[in-house]
């Protein structure tokens, strides 16, 4: 059922100048599962996301996405795999319309599978339907957050890297985050999440990594970590 | 004084519109340009005169095929065509291997292209002035309120809208125009949405390059192509985008329609001065609004400042002091006299250089119009005499305080301003004391300049002057590199490398910046007064851009990551002009190419690739 994996990246460093950030970290995601990078800040959670993304100096002994090779691919060959990106400060561009926005990722789909639309997009974010002529430095934390969702969406991506997606944002958002997340889910496109948010994590994951200081700390499924109170406080605190 | 009659403020006014439209097309791709990859295009003007050589060779033979409006404006799309081509090629070739070099490298980088192209389009074109044909159809006058109007310049204001409304609608309803406004924000983002930025960016350079050749292409009627377009309107463009806000294309339209009336009306007030009201409009702008009319300050920051580094005091100081000192006071022992001028010179360009290291690698503030202070330096002491009759034991003073106080009020104004901006600013103020060298002739001698600008007794002939000039160069380089030294240099070097971090531990780095700018202009006023006294004469082009690129381009050849970089550029690139210049006329190619050549292959200039290796061995 799970198939081939999606997502493989072995023994990754990564660096900024000359110190090294990330020491030999390995992670893989298969098509369609939630996957929680969880660590406490300034572990190496968004540096793995964007080293993955070819936006950070960095090296592994093995990177592939969909059998292909990551390894020395510029950032825009790697999104166009069908690795979409949502980074952590949303990045919109704040000049640009909602619908504008969209357009900046749209992408054509594979043959054979139901692209995402605006139209599709604005039924799964009701409020991005309401603002489509509206500019992005006139929207708020967690609108942007979706707009920057629905953004990478238009790409058509078989995974999304989605760094910190509840970082700042009002809890009834929130809500409406992890319901993005299940529904991306259920349309097949896998999620690597990097979170504090531990409880949110929990709620939509089904697989968790801990990451403490560049290295994995641990791998496994959701209930492994929840029952390990031990390895929960000492790298996550609580 | 003119008589102010309804219809002559009525043409007067159409001819501000004409000029503001031709300005605004033109400005229009430099600012798109910026926007899109944050490179300052000094080529753009170089692209402009190339659309206006290329339209004045080619419409006329078009014209003699079929004569009528069709054949000449399809020869001046074809042009625009042709010069956006050229850009492509640029871009290609040059611009994609420096979008992430720091700024002062794209500058003279792109500043390398200027003399390239000024050479080639001698070559291509000839040497004469170009007259273009006269448009047909447009080639009588209308009549406006009495007055006779040349309809050219009706169609010509008609331009500057029709290409607004056609850039607008390309960037808001297509979707290049979406990317182009998404990367002109966020590079990076629009890399990790699978946007191809190479192509987008060659897209860019065709667009703006298009426009370039479009707004010279148009002149052809009006002006006959000559060399000298490319500076002159570059200096207008930047004005224009500057005060437009660097990457607005409402903003650039807005700008030119100010500026074209201010010329246009700047005449009544004041005759001559033209260029001063341009460029104080300017300075005021800026002063209000660092990032121009519909500017914003810099989404995303990160410094692009390269500099020296702290590094362990050598072993041995005294003796690498003393044995300099040694040098310098045997060199006249083993040269003739023409050495000793060639000497003299290069130690005046190395304390003018090692002057600007202060504010560009020490202190990471990028000033294109570092001129300034040399020029004032020079005309200070060149006034004093013609004027006063002193010395030159006052006159080399009096230089150097006008200097240090010309860069207190210059400095005062632009330590407000980061990156490129500063640049622009430092770059305009130069422009400004420039014109008024060039324009106030009953007190400047104009053109001319000042002649009869001798050294006093003692001083003259080469022996003494050259010990007199390496004395003092040196006794400045000494102070210059106890400044750097000191805690002062290090908290500028903080402040370089990260304003706000240097701001919360409480540094004022207003202040110590403008310190720096006096200090540095003082040094640059004390070099320029003594190039008068070794040269007998003053002139405006010491206040050019391409004095100001000089001092650039040596502190380049030598390095900028070092503190005898400058002194070695300086010998570096008059050696190079000792040897090129006899040997070809096309000397500005070959600079061009090695300006262009330092920046792609050794970007830590000269003293800094040895070191490289040296350090690399060791």
């Amino acid at each position: 059922m799970r198939g081939d994996v999606l997502l493989d990246i072995r023994n990754l460093r990564a660096f900024y100048g000359r110190a090294q950030v990330l020491f030999g970290l390995s992670l893989h995601l298969y098509p369609g599962e939630v996957v929680a990078l969880v660590g406490r800040n300034g572990a190496g959670k968004t540096t793995t996301l964007k080293a993955i993304m070819g936006l950070v100096s960095a090296t592994a002994t093995h990177a592939t996405f969909k059998g292909h090779s990551l390894s020395k691919l510029p950032t825009y060959r790697i999104a166009r795999l069908g690795l979409g990106y949502v980074p952590e400060d949303r990045r919109i561009f704040t000049d640009l319309t909602v619908e504008e926005n969209l357009e900046t990722g749209r992408r054509t789909a594979e043959a054979g599978r139901s692209p995402w639309t605006p139209e599709r997009l604005f039924r799964l974010f009701p409020n991005l339907g309401e603002m489509r002529g509206r500019r992005g430095n006139q929207m708020s934390g967690g609108e942007q957050q979706m707009l920057s969702i629905a953004r990478t969406l238009m790409g058509n991506p078989d995974a999304i890297l989605l760094d910190e997606p509840s970082e700042g944002i009002a809890p009834v958002i929130v809500q409406m985050m992890a319901e993005a997340i299940r529904a991306m889910k259920a349309e097949g496109v896998a999620v690597l999440l990097s979170e504090q948010n531990w409880a949110f994590a929990a709620g939509i994951s089904d697989r968790a990594c801990v990451i403490e200081r560049g290295e994995m700390r641990f791998q496994g499924s959701m209930a492994e970590l929840m029952a390990d109170k031990a390895l929960r406080e000492g790298t996550l605190g609580g | 004084m003119i008589a102010l009659d309804p219809s002559f403020l009525a043409v007067q006014a159409l001819s501000g519109l004409s000029s503001a439209s031709s300005l605004f097309i033109t400005a229009c791709g430099l600012t798109i340009v910026f926007g899109v990859t944050r490179i300052v295009n000094f080529a753009h003007g170089s692209l402009y005169m190339i659309g206006a050589y290329t339209a004045a060779t080619l419409i006329p033979r078009l014209l003699e095929f079929s004569f009528g409006p069709t054949a000449f404006w399809a020869g001046i799309l074809a042009s625009a065509l042709i010069v956006g081509v050229i850009g492509v090629i640029i871009e290609v070739v040059l611009l994609r291997r420096i979008y992430g070099a720091p700024e002062l490298f794209q500058l003279l980088a792109t500043f390398g292209v200027v003399l390239v192209v000024q050479d080639l389009v001698v070559q291509v074109f000839g040497p004469e002035d170009i007259l273009g044909p006269r448009a047909p159809g447009l080639r009588a006058p209308v009549d406006i309120l009495g007055r006779r109007f040349p309809s050219y310049e009706l169609a010509l204001i008609a331009a500057g809208p029709i290409v607004l409304g056609l850039v607008w609608l390309l960037l808001r309803r297509t979707r290049f125009g979406v990317l182009v406004r998404a990367a002109t924000q966020d590079r990076d983002m629009v890399a990790s949405l699978g946007v191809n930025q190479a192509l987008l960016f060659t897209g860019t350079l065709f667009l703006g390059a298009f426009l370039a050749g479009l707004g010279g292409a148009l002149q052809i009627p009006r002006v006959s192509a000559n060399t000298g377009m490319d500076l002159a309107i570059i200096a207008e463009a930047f004005v224009v985008t500057v005060v437009g806000g660097m990457g607005s294309v409402p903003g650039a339209f807005l700008a030119a329609l100010i500026i074209g009336q201010l010329q246009a009306f700047g005449i009544l007030i004041f005759p001559k001065s033209t260029l001063v009201v341009v460029f104080l409009l300017m300075a005021v702008v800026l002063a209000i609004r660092p990032y121009g009319l519909f500017g914003r300050a810099e989404v995303i920051g990160g410094t692009h400042a390269v500099g020296i580094a702290s590094r362990k005091p050598q072993p041995g100081r005294p003796f690498i002091l003393l044995f300099t000192v040694a040098a310098l006071a045997g060199f006249p022992l083993i040269a003739d006299a023409y050495l000793l001028k060639v000497a003299t010179e290069i130690l005046i360009f190395a304390l003018f250089a090692f002057s600007l290291q202060l504010l560009i690698g020490v202190g990471g503030l990028v000033s294109f119009g570092h001129a300034a202070f040399f020029g004032l330096g020079a005309y200070g002491a060149a006034l004093a005499v013609k004027w006063f009759g002193t010395s030159m034991e006052t006159a080399l003073p009096l230089g150097l305080a006008l200097a240090a106080l010309g860069a207190g009020l210059i400095g005062a104004f632009v330590v407000r301003l980061s990156g490129i901006y500063l640049a622009m600013m430092t770059l305009a103020a130069a422009q400004i004391l420039y014109a008024v060298a060039f324009q106030w002739v009953d007190v400047t001698g104009g053109d001319n300049g000042i002649v009869g600008v001798w050294p006093s007794r003692w001083a003259s002939g080469p022996v003494p002057y050259y010990l007199l000039t390496a004395a003092l160069t040196l006794v400045a380089v000494l102070l210059l590199k106890r400044i750097i030294d000191a805690p002062f240099g290090y908290a500028l070097r903080a402040a370089r490398d990260s304003e706000a971090r240097a701001e919360a531990i409480g540094l004022a780095i207003r202040r110590h910046r403008w310190l720096a700018f006096i200090a540095a202009g003082a040094a640059a006023g004390l070099a320029g007064g003594l190039y008068a006294f070794s040269r007998g004469s003053v002139d405006p082009s010491l206040l050019g851009i391409s004095t100001s690129v000089d001092a650039l381009t040596m502190l380049l050849l030598g390095g900028i990551q070092t503190v005898i970089g400058p002194l070695v550029g300086a010998g570096a690139l008059h050696a190079l002009r000792d040897w090129i210049m006899p040997l070809t006329p096309l000397w500005r190619l070959f600079l061009g190419l090695s300006i262009i050549a330092m920046v792609l292959l050794f970007p830590r200039g000269l003293v800094g690739t040895v070191r490289d290796r040296w350090e690399a061995r060791a």
